[in-house]
C-alpha cells in the first residue's frame, strides 16, 4: 500500500495482494545476497569500475520547441500545462 | 520599540539554534547534466533537451565545470573533499521536475566537515561566530512553474504552467551544522553568513549570486530550547531570498516560537513560508506526513573520484577571501573595524570600492554610499545595489562639484532625482534645471535685494559684526533655490559691503 502511494499507482485490493506477494519474493531472492556479502564488501552500485565521466562545459542547442510541445498531453503559452497541484476545494 | 523588547524577552527565556541550508546556482555555460544553456531566463521553454526534459532513452553527463567549482567552494570554506562519491535519485512526484526524481548526492556529498567565519557587531564590538558546513553537494535545479486561475498562487490554481529552462541548472546545496551560542545576535549572524558565503562565491567568480534572480536561495531552520534543556523541535522556513528576510525571518520565527512555548504548546516539525511584506511566516506543509525520497545510487551515472593532483591544482585558483580583502581595503582607506564592518553590513563595500576604481576619491565613495544612498535604500527597504545610481554617476557628479557646476547640496538633488529614475546626471540636471549660479552678476543682484530688504543686518556687517552675514546668505540661497555657492555669496557680500574676514 505504502508503495503504491509512493509510486502513485491506483491499485485495487486484489491487485495489492497479488503484487504483495510478487515483491515478497523478489525481496526474498535478494535476500539470498546477503548470505554470500560480506561486512567488509560494500553494497554495488555500478557493475564496471568507471569513475570520472564528465562532459566540458559547453552549451549547444537543444530542441525545437514546436517538437516537443506537439508531444506535450497539454500545451499554453509556450509551456506545459499540467493539472491542479494541490488537492484541495477551490 | 515593543519588538526589541519582546525580542530581549525571547532571549532572557530561551537560547536559539539556528541552520541555514543555502541553494547555489552555478554560472556555468551549460547545465548540470546536458549541453542545454544554463544561462537565466530566456524564452520559455528553449534551454531544454531530451535529458532535462526526461524523455525516456536520454542519458546524463556530468558538467565538468560544476564539479571543479564545487570542488573551488569547498576549499574555500575550508572543507575536506572527497575521494569518491555519488550521485543519488531524490525521488518524489511534482510537477517541476519531469524525471519525476531529482539528481542530487544524499550520503555521500562532495564536500564536507568545513567552516565559515563571519563578523558580527555586537554591543562589544565586532565579533567572528564561526559557523561549521555539514556538507556541500551537487544537485540540479527544477522548473519555473506559473499557476494558472485564482491569485497566481499554487492555493486556488486550476492549473499549472511549467518551464523547464532552469531545470537541470547546477546547484550546490551548503549546509550548515547548527549554529549555536549566538544568543541575541542569531539573526545576525545568519545574515552575515548568507552575505559572507555571496561575497565568497562572487569572488570565486562561480555564481552571480543575485537573490533577485534565485541564484542564491536560503532556506532558514530556526529552534529554541530553556537552559538545560535538550535542543527544541525546528521549522525548516523555505526561499528566504534577500538578506535582510534572512535575518527576519530568524527573528519572527523566535518570536513566534517562544510564544507558541509560553503557551504550552509544542512546536510542529514543518515547512513554513516566509511573506516578504509582513515579515513573518505561515505554515506550509507538515513534515510529519512522510518524507519518503526513497534515495538510491544514480545508476546513469558513475562516481565522481577527485584526484589529489586535481584538487591541489584547484586549491591554487582560490582568489582573496573576503575577509582578507576586507582587512586590505580597511588599511588602505584607513578605516577602523568598526567603520568597515558598517560598510559590510550595509552591502556598501562592492560599490564603494568600484566607484573609487570609477576614479572617485575615497571619502566621497564612503560618504555617498553609506549616506544619502543608505538612507534610500531603508526607505524603500532594498539593498544598495538594487538602487539606479551608478559608480559612473557618482564619477559625473563628483566631477561637476569639483569644476564648481554643482554644490554638495545640489549634487543630492540631483541623486534624488536619479534615484527616483527620472533618468541620467545630466537629464535631471537639464529637466530639474540645476546648475549652480555662479554668474556673479545674478548673484550680486540677489545680494543687493537681500540687503535692501535688511538694511539692519546690512548695518551689523559693517560694523563689524561678520556673523550677521548668515542672514544675508541665507536670503540668497533661498532666493536661487539654493543653487549658489555659499562660499562665495559670502565672499561677494563681503566684497560688496566692503569688510574683510
Amino acid at each position: 500500500m505504502h508503495l503504491g502511494r509512493l509510486a502513485r499507482l491506483e491499485l485495487t485490493e486484489s491487485e495489492v495482494d497479488h503484487y504483495t506477494e510478487q515483491l515478497g519474493q523478489i525481496l526474498g531472492a535478494i535476500e539470498a545476497i546477503s548470505d554470500v556479502a560480506a561486512e567488509d564488501i560494500p553494497p554495488t552500485s555500478h557493475p564496471i569500475p568507471v569513475v570520472n565521466v564528465y562532459r566540458e562545459d559547453v552549451a549547444l542547442p537543444g530542441l525545437d520547441r514546436e517538437d516537443f510541445a506537439a508531444g506535450a498531453p497539454a500545451w499554453e503559452d509556450d509551456r506545459f500545462l499540467v493539472p491542479r497541484i494541490l488537492d484541495e476545494p477551490a | 520599540m515593543t519588538t526589541t523588547s519582546a525580542f530581549d524577552g525571547v532571549i532572557e527565556e530561551f537560547d536559539p539554534i539556528i541552520g541555514l541550508e543555502t541553494h547555489i546556482e552555478l554560472g556555468t555555460n551549460s547545465k548540470m547534466f546536458c549541453s542545454c544553456s544554463a544561462e537565466f531566463g530566456g524564452d520559455p521553454n528553449t534551454h531544454v533537451c531530451p535529458v532535462c526534459l526526461g524523455l525516456p532513452g536520454s542519458m546524463p553527463v556530468v558538467n565538468r565545470a560544476a564539479v571543479e567549482s564545487t570542488i573551488r567552494m569547498g576549499l574555500a570554506l575550508n572543507s575536506s573533499i572527497a575521494s569518491w562519491c555519488r550521485f543519488a535519485r531524490k525521488n518524489y512526484f511534482y510537477p517541476d521536475m519531469p524525471k519525476d526524481y531529482q539528481i542530487s548526492q544524499y550520503d555521500e556529498p562532495l564536500c564536507f566537515n568545513g567552516y565559515l567565519d563571519v563578523t558580527v557587531v555586537t554591543d562589544d564590538g565586532p565579533q567572528i561566530f564561526r559557523v561549521e558546513i555539514e556538507r556541500v553537494h551537487m544537485e540540479e535545479d527544477t522548473g519555473k512553474l506559473t499557476h494558472g486561475g485564482g491569485a497566481g498562487r499554487i492555493h486556488g490554481a486550476t492549473h499549472s504552467l511549467v518551464d523547464f529552462n532552469r531545470a537541470g541548472i547546477p546547484l550546490i546545496e551548503v549546509v550548515t551544522k547548527p549554529i549555536t551560542g549566538t544568543g541575541r545576535y542569531a539573526p545576525e549572524v545568519a545574515k552575515a553568513y548568507v552575505a559572507e558565503l555571496r561575497d565568497l562565491m562572487r569572488a570565486l567568480g562561480v555564481s552571480d549570486v543575485r537573490m533577485e534572480e534565485g541564484s542564491l536561495r536560503c532556506d532558514v531552520n530556526v529552534s529554541l530550547s530553556r537552559e538545560g534543556e535538550p535542543w527544541g523541535t525546528r521549522t525548516e522556513t523555505k526561499n528566504v531570498n534577500s538578506l535582510r528576510s534572512v535575518e527576519r525571518a530568524v527573528r519572527s520565527e523566535m518570536l513566534r516560537q517562544a510564544d507558541q512555548l509560553r503557551a504550552g504548546e509544542r512546536i510542529i516539525q514543518e515547512t513554513r513560508h516566509f511573506h516578504e511584506e509582513t515579515g513573518d511566516t505561515t505554515s506550509g506543509r507538515s513534515k510529519e506526513e512522510a518524507e519518503d525520497y526513497r534515495y538510491f545510487p544514480e545508476p546513469d551515472l558513475v562516481p565522481v573520484a577527485p584526484s589529489a593532483e586535481w584538487i591541489d591544482q584547484l586549491r591554487t585558483t582560490l582568489p582573496e577571501v573576503p575577509s582578507v580583502r576586507r582587512a586590505r581595503l580597511r588599511d588602505s582607506w584607513g578605516i577602523s573595524d568598526f567603520e568597515m564592518q558598517s560598510l559590510v553590513n550595509a552591502g556598501a563595500l562592492d560599490l564603494i570600492e568600484a566607484t573609487i576604481n570609477a576614479g572617485v576619491n575615497e571619502q566621497a565613495a564612503r560618504k555617498w554610499w553609506t549616506g544619502e544612498f543608505s538612507r534610500t535604500a531603508k526607505e524603500r527597504d532594498c539593498e544598495l545595489e538594487d538602487l539606479s545610481v551608478t559608480p559612473a554617476d557618482i564619477l559625473e557628479v563628483e566631477n561637476l562639484i569639483a569644476s564648481g557646476d554643482l554644490t554638495d547640496k545640489i549634487a543630492r538633488t540631483v541623486f534624488e532625482g536619479v534615484l527616483a529614475g527620472e533618468g541620467s546626471v545630466t537629464a535631471v540636471i537639464d529637466a530639474r534645471g540645476l546648475k549652480v549660479v555662479s554668474d556673479d552678476a545674478a548673484l550680486l543682484a540677489a545680494i543687493e535685494q537681500a540687503l535692501a530688504e535688511q538694511p539692519d543686518v546690512a548695518e551689523k556687517i559693517k560694523s563689524g559684526k561678520i556673523q550677521a552675514a548668515g542672514a544675508i546668505v541665507g536670503a540668497v540661497m533661498k532666493s536661487t533655490k539654493g543653487q549658489a555657492d555659499a562660499a562665495k555669496v559670502r565672499a561677494l557680500l563681503f566684497e560688496q559691503l566692503g569688510v574683510t574676514e
